[in-house]
């Protein structure tokens, strides 16, 4: 191209100016799209769910604090879902407590500590870790993790939390490492540059600026991970051992909300109870998921007005 | 810019222009391929014949579409798992041809089908299971009762432990039975509730498996489990119980004649439904199915076989 006249630019042409326009409608409505889609979203959910609360069968008290789970019984029907959410919130905080260290601990160590080749290698493959599907994930669980977990504990079931939490662990990985390596190196070099002048070591530097500096972004790393932990269905049904249950351990069995309703949407007859009280549950997760999100936001919005 | 360059970008071009074309072809082939079966099934030439349902009869129906192929080349029949619910709610919704139950179609889900599709469901008795109660292969364990089961399964059933069993598994510490059971879209397990249980629900905490090969897995990779599922899924890593009416009365293994003379007392019918008298192909199959060729096949996967056809009882 010729750099050198750009004194006489001519003047732009009406095609351009028009395409100009026409792409910022389209830049703005892909941003305002999201918020569209959520709520779309939810508005199905709920208007598919909304009828239920006033059948005679449902009751909100028993639907939230009720562990007995038995939409298809003969004699009773029940919809209490407290075994599922409990069994939701234990697989995921044991994925968490695996993965976040890890994920973390994988992430600073391919920003700052090892050399180029050993950081290409290692993001290429940890990204090749996202690309396996949660049905295999799952298979793994079942198949060979199970037989591990029952050498190793002598759990009388390989498929539980446990299971399910390393599977989950396994799955998040990849997320949190790949944004949390990115927040990092977001950091400006500037920062690394000056504590290095002041003598810091290199852990020093990575717990009092690098940690500080970045952590917004870290924090979205894991929330990030917890939400890909939170929704996850297939590898959950096939490495939890699918039983509606309250765990009294990490080695006990459970089924998730999202076990749940993947199981059994396909046999509930279209708009029966049963279908809507599964939707409800969709709504619980939504919920669920909602708070976690607003809480983390919060704890940002407290961590800068410090 | 040198020759070169340009060359270089006119080639860049040019092999671009040959992927889109290879993609629109390929896209075109594919969507062709797609028109070319729908519009054949609409003539003669090709049929194909929806097929979903119970997962007991998933290996049976799959047995059957193999062969039949050899019968009706120009058929193919399509099956899919899920559960005998599953495969009559798609009944119920008129997008399968056929319908494979392990249980009885109930009054509401007739009268929904009927009011949904304008046509009432038609029943075809294709051959007799029995429900074969599994265990490890290292338990002692040879006979159970029904009330044995029904404590075991059944919510507020008293029976939580193998000791409670008179047996002792070798070599475990732990010997609280571990239950395994099935998802509740499961004609299976509906069976098993009906009939074992009198309609109680199950106790929860039972590990609810998707298919009925799982269940078997997971019983032969775990001492203290029980299990049921369909006798055709029998693995050497498993033993199947002897089961009694009732305390005292003779208990039966599930064979192909204790099924037919009622000995064994957990056995049930495998069901076809169609919306309707079927016609044309599926009559054809169905009719198939029925004769000897492919009662032979029922008796081959380990259940056991009719010749007549059962109108609803």
């Amino acid at each position: 191209m010729n750099a050198g006249n750009y004194k006489s630019l001519p003047k732009r042409p009406l095609w351009s100016i028009v395409g100009e326009k026409i792409l910022e409608v389209i830049i703005r409505f892909s941003g305002i799209s999201a918020i569209i889609f959520v709520f779309a979203i939810f508005f199905f959910i709920f208007r598919e769910a909304a009828p239920v609360l006033h059948s005679p069968n449902f009751k909100l008290k028993e639907f939230l604090f009720s562990p007995e789970w038995y939409p298809t019984s003969a004699v009773n029907v029940r919809y209490g879902t407290l075994a599922l959410t409990i069994g939701t919130f234990s697989v995921t905080a044991l994925a968490m407590v695996i993965a976040v260290p890890f994920g973390l601990g994988a992430a600073i160590f391919i920003s700052e500590f090892c050399g180029k080749r050993v950081k290409e290698t290692l993001k290429i493959t940890i990204e090749l870790l996202a690309a396996i599907p949660s049905v295999v994930w799952g298979f793994i669980g079942l198949t060979i993790m199970s037989r591990i977990i029952m050498q190793v504990t002598g759990a009388p079931v390989g498929v539980n939390i446990l299971n399910g939490g390393i599977i989950l662990a396994l799955m998040s990985l990849p997320i949190i490492v790949s944004i949390g390596e990115d927040a990092l190196k977001a950091v400006p070099d500037s920062y690394r540059e000056a504590a290095m002048a002041l003598g810091a070591t290199r852990w020093q530097i990575v717990r009092r600026v690098l940690l500080p500096a970045a952590k917004n972004g870290l924090l979205a790393a894991v929330l990030l991970g917890v939400g890909r932990a939170v929704g996850e269905t297939m590898a959950v049904l096939m490495a939890t051992g699918h039983a509606v249950h309250i765990p009294h351990g990490i080695l006990d069995s459970v089924r998730t909300l999202t076990a749940n309703i993947a199981a059994e949407l396909g046999e509930a007859p279209e708009r029966s109870e049963h279908y809507r009280v599964l939707f409800l549950t969709g709504v619980l997760l939504f919920f669920i998921t909602f708070v976690i999100n607003l809480a983390a936001d919060l704890v940002i919005r407290g961590i800068k007005k410090k | 810019m040198s020759k070169q360059k340009i060359q270089q970008i006119n080639k860049r071009t040019y092999m671009k222009k040959i992927i889109i074309v290879a993609l629109v072809g390929l896209t075109a082939a594919f969507i062709g391929a797609g028109c070319k079966k729908s519009s054949q099934s609409q003539s003669e030439v090709k049929v194909i014949i929806q097929n979903k349902g119970s997962d007991t009869m998933v290996n049976l129906a799959q047995a059957w579409a193999e062969a039949y192929k050899k019968v009706a080349p120009n058929v193919e029949v399509e099956v899919s798992g899920g559960g005998s619910g599953v495969g009559i709610a798609a009944l119920i919704k008129g997008t399968v041809d056929i319908a494979n139950a392990s249980r009885e179609l109930k009054p509401s889900e007739f009268e929904q089908a009927k009011k949904n599709t304008g046509k009432e469901p038609k029943e075809f008795t294709v051959g007799f299971d029995g429900l074969a109660i599994y265990v490890h292969k290292s338990n002692p364990l040879n006979e159970i009762t029904i009330e044995q089961l029904r404590e075991i399964y059944a919510e507020g059933g008293k029976i939580t432990k193998w000791s409670e069993l008179g047996v002792t598994i070798p070599g475990v510490k732990d010997d609280t039975i571990v239950r395994v059971s099935r998802q509740s879209s499961s004609g299976t397990y509906e069976f098993l509730r009906e009939h074992v249980l009198d309609n109680k629900d199950f106790k929860l905490g039972s590990r609810d498996m998707n298919g009925s090969k799982e269940v078997v897995e997971l019983v032969s990779s775990t001492p203290t489990a029980i299990g049921y599922s369909g006798m055709g899924y029998a693995t050497p890593g498993v033993k199947i119980l002897k089961v009694a009416k009732k305390a005292g009365d003779p208990a039966y293994p599930p064979t192909v004649e204790n099924v037919l003379n009622k000995n064994y007392p957990i056995a049930r019918s495998l069901h076809l439904y169609t919306l309707g008298e079927p016609q044309g192909e599926v009559k054809k199959y169905i009719e198939w199915i029925l004769s000897d060729e492919g009662q032979k096949i029922v008796q081959e996967l380990g259940y056991v076989p009719v010749r007549k056809i059962g109108e609803k009882k």
